[in-house]
């Protein structure tokens, strides 16, 4: 069973849980995803992969509630199952296959928002720890809402903190942050953003600028996440691709992200409501 | 005598109320009912029935068994080639396979071969009669890939000959095709799909779910670290085909497998069930295949109004006859020689029509169907606010991607020989997962053949 061997609340709305998922903890490469199911009738909620440790077979997540499902997620208990967790899915970071002399010339700039700032910690970990300079922008609505910072400044040169009311850090988006360090001339040869659609969306306009290649990751709606249903469709440079199986990550300026944000309400108005309403005959 | 005795009639739920509901259509026959029809087989010298059955259940046996009322018996006759004969008995398109070659149809009605079968297995499960013999184990490892009809059949094949196997399932159910696919009101999950996973856990196969072969294991991980002998691939064709026409990622536009996995696998139209689905007022689903009636069928159910949209006419729809039968009954309408060309949206993205062109039938085509021709500037809107594609999948690539010396063919699905062999050595498979996507029951009949060549490879294998 997928255990949680450990559950730490990180704010007052997300939770880390490290879960028992040996085969998924052996397999998993910075950048990838799984799903878990909280009990029988759960939904199949992706969540990224936020570290992984082999020897002990287990993974970590965490998860911020706001819809019933994320909810029950941060209900569990240490010491209690998760009904499903099934991963890694998707692709791993394209980085992952560079050999270490090319990474070790690269300078990564990571940009995080709120939760992204789960999946950027093992990309971040594994860049730095491979060789190459890693900065971490890491921008959050509030201080209270900043997570995993002492992880993370383990594992990278510089981390710059912004909040939206400057209760920590710079105070203002984490695109003004780029920008001003980009004018620096920090002289970065990636950038990574991993964040809400609409973060991505305003930090890839801001890297245009500059013409710094841009990675984001799409957290669009999934069902199964392995190619069987296409939920997931997005539009990536004209072409129509499976953010679960060709993705996560795609080339930031050829993203579509209005649609991509578009598609991923479509579900929204349906979740408000408080409960789930049984459907059949309606309307007859 | 025979001759004499009319088809009989199988009872079904009343076409209006079952729209309303997601419990089985068809109610089966009775032991009297079944014994009748039962008569009506000539027991022929030579059966065409077994001959067209792509897994050689021994039919006219079976049937004999039945008009004897020997239930037990016909239960054990179809369990020697058949290991899931409720799902057969309800999915198959007997009307091209068994039935469709029966001598009674020449003249009038075929026997009713697909509901006997039903019977009996109904019959043995209720009464708990089950044929559980296995050979004594030989030590032998076997993973199966897929817990679908290709996989449920290859395993159980493999256990009764005394292999160890495991079947491991990407999804947290087990059934594939006939969990997350077909319809509880054509294949009730719990009574029939569980029961049969269930016979066949019974003969000692092992089945782990949330594995994604490709991605949690790798087949050289099952052979290097998991200490499996041979590997059968029966991961069906799972990848949704889009039409590829403007307007096509509008909110409201939905593949049939997401509609369905939503529905079945995920539960969305009972209570309780936390995975949400959109259904709308007005579906347009697009395609004629067993797919599409499905999807059209459980929007029904769920409230709205439906229009299934094909390009040829109704000749040529490739859904089984009983299951267009039903959807008329219940109120689909069916729009034929049709195309759809874009799909229209309002300024928030979400649908509002399908706007389609008239077709008409030219010169047959490779398939030997007439293929459909535009019709010069016949376009329309047909109303929609959710469009449903139905066009068919493809096999995924994951598999073959991460498995170095499987090839795939050109269009997509693995190469393999009649009996399942793939490029790779020890490495078998059958089903969509070679075919693209197919029958059940063909999928069933793959899954043997592997399973026998497995057992050959295995036993000659130093």
């Amino acid at each position: 069973m997928y255990r949680i061997v450990r559950k730490e609340v990180l704010s007052p709305v997300i939770t880390l849980m490290e879960v028992e998922a040996p085969r998924l903890a052996r397999a998993a490469q910075p950048g990838q995803f799984l799903i878990v199911r909280a009990d029988e009738e759960g939904e199949r909620i992706p969540l990224t992969i936020c570290d992984y440790n082999r020897e002990k077979g287990t993974v970590t997540i965490v998860t911020q509630a706001i819809g019933a499902s994320s909810k029950e997620i941060c209900a569990l208990q240490e010491g209690e199952c998760f009904t499903d967790v099934v991963g890694p899915l998707g692709q791993p970071s394209e980085f992952v296959n560079l050999p270490d002399e090319e990474l070790r010339k690269m300078s990564f700039v990571f940009i995080a928002g709120g939760l992204g700032t789960a999946p950027v910690y093992p990309q971040a970990k594994y860049f730095h720890e491979k060789g190459a300079k890693v900065d971490v922008i890491l921008g959050a609505k509030s201080a209270d809402l900043v997570i995993l910072e002492k992880e993370m400044e383990a594992v990278c040169d510089n981390l710059y903190i912004c909040t939206d009311d400057g209760s920590k850090g710079f105070k203002g988006l984490v695109t003004a942050k780029l920008e001003e360090l980009m004018a620096q001339g920090k002289g970065y040869t990636q950038a990574v953003a991993i964040g809400p659609m609409i973060m991505m969306k305003f930090v890839t306009l801001t890297a245009g600028k500059f013409n710094l290649p841009l990675v984001v990751s799409l957290n669009t709606l999934m069902v199964d996440g392995t190619g069987m249903c296409g939920a997931c469709r997005v539009t990536v440079g004209g072409k129509v691709r499976f953010a679960c199986v060709e993705g996560p990550e795609f080339n930031a300026y050829e993203v579509d992200f209005d649609e991509a944000m578009r598609r991923q309400a479509m579900y929204r108005g349906k979740e408000m409501e408080e409960d789930h309403k049984c459907k059949i005959g309606r309307g007859r | 005598m025979a001759g004499r005795i009319p088809r009989v009639p199988v009872r079904e739920q009343d076409p209006q109320i079952r729209a309303r509901n997601f419990k089985e259509v068809c109610l089966g026959y009775t032991d009297e009912e079944a014994m009748l029809e039962a008569r009506r087989c000539l027991n022929c010298k030579r059966p065409a029935c077994m001959t067209a059955c792509p897994v050689s259940v021994k039919i006219p046996f079976f049937i004999q068994a039945v008009a004897k009322g020997d239930f037990a018996d016909a239960a054990r006759i179809i369990s020697i080639d058949s290991s899931l004969p409720a799902i057969c008995g309800r999915v198959c398109p007997q009307e091209c396979q068994c039935e469709g070659s029966c001598v009674m149809g020449v003249k009038g009605e075929p026997v009713a071969i697909g509901k006997l079968e039903r019977f009996v297995a109904d019959w043995s499960r209720e009464n708990n009669v089950a044929f559980n013999a296995t050979a004594p184990s030989n030590g032998k490892r076997v993973a199966v890939i897929g817990s679908g009809p290709s996989g449920l059949a290859c395993a159980s094949d493999l256990a009764k000959m005394g292999y160890d196997v495991t079947i491991f399932e990407a999804l947290h159910k087990a059934g594939g095709v006939l969990t997350y696919g077909i319809p509880e009101f054509r294949l009730p999950k719990d009574t029939v799909v569980a029961a049969e996973i269930e016979s066949v856990k019974r003969l000692g196969v092992k089945i782990e779910t949330n594995v994604v072969v490709g991605r949690t294991l790798t087949i050289d991980d099952m052979f290097d670290r998991e200490g499996f002998h041979a590997v059968f691939v029966g991961s069906g064709a799972g990848l949704p085909k889009f039409m590829d026409i403007p307007g096509e990622n509008l909110n409201g536009v939905v593949s049939a497998n997401e509609f369905l996995t939503r529905n079945n696998l995920m539960k969305a139209y009972k209570e309780g069930a936390r995975t949400p689905i959109y259904v709308g007022n007005k579906v347009c689903v697009v395609g004629g295949g067993n797919v599409a009636m499905d999807a059209a069928r459980t929007a029904l159910r769920l409230g709205a109004q439906v229009t299934v949209v094909y390009r040829r006419t109704e000749k040529e729809l490739p859904a089984r006859a009983e299951e267009v039968h039903h959807a008329k009954e219940e109120g689909i309408e069916f729009m034929m020689l049709t195309n759809p060309v874009e799909i229209v949206g309002d300024e928030k993205g979400w649908v509002t029509a399908l706007k389609c062109e008239k077709m008409e039938l030219g010169e047959p085509d490779a398939s030997g169907r007439r293929s459909p021709v535009a019709v010069a500037d016949s376009h329309f809107n047909v109303e929609a606010d959710v469009v449903i594609m139905a066009l068919g999948t493809s096999p995924n690539p994951l598999i073959a991607q991460t498995t170095p010396g499987l090839e795939r063919s050109r269009k997509g699905g693995l190469v393999a020989t009649e009996e399942g062999a793939t490029t790779r050595e020890g490495v078998f498979a059958g089903g969509d997962a070679v075919t693209g996507a197919a029958t059940v029951i063909l999928a069933m009949g793959a899954g043997r053949k592997a399973a026998a060549a497995i057992d050959e490879y295995l036993k000659n294998k130093k």
